[in-house]
């Protein structure tokens, strides 16, 4: 079976690991580098701790097992030379500020637990003893051991350094044209700035350009993008030990407002930095660093860990989510063109979600019955039309 | 002995009359004069090298000279990643050098 | 009257905001320094006077008359240790203060028109050893020795490319040092040919070339060794630099087997030219060149509407091709005319300056094959102890093309300089030099924090920068 991949991201890089080690014949083609998008522009979040009871959370705890054992995979997949993906299970601290988002922090995560999340109560003095440079003036935390976090450039680079050791082959610098569809209008194959590639399946994986990939192949996706911008502070000694985030950032996850929506996040890297997020905005691909929204979430940021007002902000950058309308990844076939697949739509929630999403996806191509029915995150779905 | 302040006596542009400071460096009184740079009253005490990596822990100083290298950064009155090339020094101020924070972190399991 | 804001008050700065007052616009000047000058007129501060200093400067009158006419003019408001850390849809933010400072006072300016004149710094090529202390680059020496007199040695070797190698062995003799011999890669046949191939490019640039000559005669006078086809390629020492290796090299800068000799030094300059100080450009939206300089127009008008720029940013050219194209810059950004009398002759000498400068530029460029005097162990990103094997390493276990992901990799390019020192050097090793078709080719100079702050200084509020009244 040969099968094509659009998109060298983490998805991409995660479906290719998947099918190649299931014999399929893979192939690869970004029109940038690897991991040039939107996996190059994020935090590498593994979380369960902001998604509700649900299909998604299901998949993310598929998922954040199969990063579990990643590394001693990878190990044996492609050395140990390989620079390290810094996987690391840190756990996350989502904090309330006030009485009533204590409340509704202390509900959301009862339904969690009932769905199967470690999610621990905590009260401000317990969080402090977590986290303590948290502000004296919080009111509650809940504490989820199981969030974890990755390197996401070098998990998709790892990725697909696996993918290849099992044959796949990866084509950078080539974009995708057009469609190569049989009479009945199977698709099979593409053509490209380089010559055409057929194949058997087409797997779309182009993160928040992936309605246009869908376009140049003459499908309808509703998938676009929405911009994210991050803060990166200068290497500091350690004094966050968790991924701290406030409760305003599940509404933000969840939320369809087009306008503007900061919350704060705040993590230390392996590396030793520290990283500042996050911002929410539907305004197209327009990558430029608005200097009101940093402002925003340093003040943000501030308010939850004071200490950090005389850190140094070294660099902002900014990315573009995968957006889709319903908030859920787009996995599955595309309902009108056979042939074409769907790995995209992620949001935030790419890097954690992408080993699932992979095996799930691969497992339904080779004809396995997948751990997860796709059926909730079909590209068909009435809840993703409109515009993305 | 080098670098070295380049002796008033001896310099060819005719220094004029300068004002005496003092800062602490990691506790230790060291002198200079008002308008010099904190590498500058560094340089000019002997000191070549005040920054270790965090990584390797190699020995920086000053490099570039001119804010662009950040391999001179010091702790000044506690406040961490100034440029010593770039700060003027004031009477009083408490230097402390970057030491290398622990090694990082990765593939850390719970 | 319209208000004109220039960033950078080196020669070109300067100059541009005296022609926009000329032109008739009301003028801010913002340095990140505490004093105007620029690299150039690096000088001591006014707490350290002394009665010759000139003797250290080249235009010292020239910068007088400059900094005497801006600062006596009310229309003209001259902002220094003011650190442009960003510029956003034309709203440039500003921290004004002691440099890395906390709570700094937040301007923002939205000025009628913007002159850039951010300059360049010492681009100096890894080298084994490089990161010993006792290794400055040459302008940093200069700078020591101009603004601080700080002699940064007894017995220095200082080595790279480029005439700009000469006025750092002056300032090193200025200040006490002994200097060894200045090793210059290029080959005198290549130097030869560029001089001398069309002298007729010699005559508007007399007074250059006049300076040139007084630097060879320094040389002589203090018997410094001016050695053409040869580099420094290795620095040894323990816990500072002892002493360097000078080779040979061919027209490529490939170190010559067997060339090898060792001198006793106690310091070392390098200079291989400059890298042009282009975040601030690529924040404003302004398109680069090919050879990633800002784009200008006969009108030193960038790619972007009322956005100018001059001096080394748009080409390597030197002071006074900086200081003509600053005039031409600030007149034109104040809404004078090209066409106008007075700037026709700043026209033609701007023509011949720029000849001159690419000659030197063809003369002095780096050699594609000076890698091959680092070893494996040799550090090439500073900051983050990136190694040549490390980064090697990372593009053959992933065959990676992208070069934001080996940055992301290996960490190099991460560190507090982010890029500045290493970018270019990283960029040629992986053989990843601006691939147009790739969205990474200006990755290495874009910083849209151009400068780091403090977070508390991000969160604060900002003014309206003061208009002059």
């Amino acid at each position: 079976m040969k099968v094509l991949i659009i998109g060298a991201g983490i998805i991409g890089a995660a479906c290719a690991r998947s099918l190649a080690r299931r014999g399929a014949t893979v192939t690869v083609v970004d029109r940038g580098a690897v991991a040039s998008g939107t996996s190059a522009a994020c935090e590498g979040n593994l979380l369960v701790s902001d998604k509700a009871p649900g299909v998604e959370l299901e998949l993310a705890k598929y998922s954040l097992e199969l990063w579990g054992s990643l590394r001693d995979e990878l190990a044996a997949e492609i050395g140990t030379a390989f620079a390290s993906i810094e996987y690391e299970r840190k756990g996350g601290v989502v904090v309330a500020s006030d009485e009533p988002g204590a409340e509704a922090l202390a509900r959301f995560a009862d339904s969690q637990r009932l769905a199967g999340v470690d999610a621990r109560q905590l009260s401000a003095t317990e969080a402090r003893v977590l986290e303590p440079e948290l502000s004296a003036s919080i009111a509650s935390a809940v504490y989820y051991p199981e969030d974890a976090q990755v390197q996401p450039t070098i998990a998709t680079e790892a990725l697909l350094a696996s993918a290849r050791a099992a044959g796949a082959q990866v084509v950078a610098d080539t974009s995708v044209t057009g469609a190569l569809r049989e009479r009945d209008g199977r698709l099979v194959g593409v053509t490209t700035s380089n010559g055409s590639i057929a194949a058997d399946h087409v797997i779309v994986a182009a993160g928040p350009w992936s309605g246009d990939v869908a376009r140049s192949l003459g499908a309808t996706l509703y998938v676009g993008p929405r911009k994210g911008l991050l803060l990166v502070m200068a290497r500091m000694p350690q004094r966050i030990w968790h991924k701290v985030y406030d409760t305003s950032y599940v509404g933000a996850v969840q939320s369809d407002e087009r306008d503007l929506q900061t919350s704060t996040v705040i993590e230390s890297t392996a590396s030793g930095t520290v990283l500042i997020g996050s911002s929410r905005q539907n305004v197209g691909f327009d990558g430029s660093i608005d200097v009101a929204v940093l402002r925003e979430m340093a003040a943000k940021a501030i308010r939850l860990m004071p200490f950090l007002r005389d850190a140094s902000v070294i660099r902002a950058y900014g990315g573009f989510r995968p957006f889709s309308r319903d908030h859920l990844p787009v996995i599955g076939p595309d309902p009108d063109v056979a042939g074409l697949w769907y790995a995209t739509g992620h949001e935030g929630a790419g890097i954690g979600l992408a080993l699932g999403t992979a095996e799930l996806l691969a497992a339904t191509l080779v004809g396995e019955s997948p751990r997860l029915s796709l059926d909730p995150f079909a590209p068909g779905r009435a809840s993703l039309r409109g515009t993305a | 002995m080098s670098p070295r302040l380049v002796p008033a006596s001896d310099d060819p542009i005719g220094p004029g009359a300068t004002t005496p400071i003092t800062i602490l460096v990691n506790g230790d009184p060291v002198d200079g004069v008002l308008g010099q740079t904190l590498a500058g009253v560094l340089l000019a005490s002997d000191t070549l090298s005040w920054r270790t990596t965090p990584l390797s822990g190699r020995r920086r100083g000053a490099f570039c000279g001119i804010g662009v290298c950040f391999d001179c950064l010091v702790v000044v009155n506690g406040q961490r990643d100034v440029r010593a090339c770039q700060r003027r020094a004031r009477a009083g101020d408490v230097v402390e050098f970057h030491l290398a924070p622990a090694p990082p972190r990765s593939d850390r399991g719970e | 009257m319209s208000e004109v804001v220039v960033i950078g008050a080196g020669p070109a700065g300067l100059a541009a905001a005296l022609a926009a007052r000329a032109a008739g616009s009301r003028v801010v000047v913002l340095d990140a320094s505490d004093y105007v000058g620029g690299q150039y007129w690096r000088h001591l501060p006014p707490e350290r006077p002394a009665r010759h200093e000139s003797l250290l400067h080249h235009g010292w009158s020239r910068f007088q008359s400059l900094r005497e006419a801006l600062e006596g003019d009310s229309g003209c408001e001259v902002v220094t240790s003011a650190n442009v850390w960003a510029i956003d849809r034309g709203r440039i933010h500003v921290l004004v203060g002691e440099a890395d400072g906390v709570d700094r006072e937040t301007r923002v300016y939205e000025p009628d028109a913007l002159v850039l004149a951010t300059g360049a710094f010492d681009r100096v090529l890894p080298v084994p050893g490089w990161d010993l202390p006792g290794v400055f680059s040459a302008g940093g020496a200069q700078a020591l020795a101009k603004g601080e007199r700080v002699a940064v040695g007894k017995r220095v070797a200082v080595a790279g490319s480029g005439p700009f190698l000469l006025p750092v062995a002056e300032s090193l003799v200025h200040a006490g040092s002994g200097v060894v011999g200045v090793y210059e890669a290029s080959h005198a046949a290549r130097l030869a040919r560029q001089w001398t191939t069309r002298p007729w490019e010699l005559l508007a640039t007399s007074a250059k070339t006049l300076e040139l000559a007084r630097y060879a005669s320094t040389l002589a006078r203090h018997r410094i060794p001016y050695v053409t086809g040869h580099a420094v390629t290795a620095i040894e020492g323990s816990e500072r630099v002892e002493s360097v290796t000078v080779s040979a090299v061919d027209g490529s800068w490939r170190p010559i087997a067997g060339s090898e000799r060792s001198l006793e030094v106690d310091a070392v300059c390098l200079g291989h030219g400059f890298t042009p100080r282009l975040e601030l450009a690529i924040a404003a939206g302004c398109r680069l060149t090919k050879d990633r300089f800002v784009d200008v127009d006969d009108e030193q008008r960038t790619s972007v509407a009322s956005v100018f720029a001059a001096g080394e940013i748009t080409g390597i050219g030197g002071v006074d091709l900086a200081l003509v194209e600053g005039s031409l810059a600030g007149h034109v950004a104040a809404g004078g005319r090209l066409s106008d009398p007075a700037m026709r002759r700043l026209r033609l000498r701007r023509h011949a300056l720029s000849q001159f400068a690419q000659r030197l530029g063809r003369a002095h460029g780096i050699g594609q094959n000076w890698t091959t005097w680092l070893t494996d162990e040799t550090i090439v990103c500073r900051c983050e102890d990136v190694t040549l094997a490390r980064l090697r390493a990372a593009t053959d276990s992933t065959r990676s093309s992208g070069l934001r992901s080996l940055k992301l990799l290996t960490r190099a390019g991460l560190g507090p300089c982010q890029g500045r020192v290493c970018g270019r050097s990283v960029e040629a090793i992986l053989g990843r030099v601006s691939d147009s078709r790739s969205a990474d080719s200006s990755i290495t100079d874009r910083r849209p924090i151009a400068v780091p702050i403090r977070l508390g200084e991000l969160a604060a509020v900002e003014r309206p920068g003061s208009v002059v009244e």
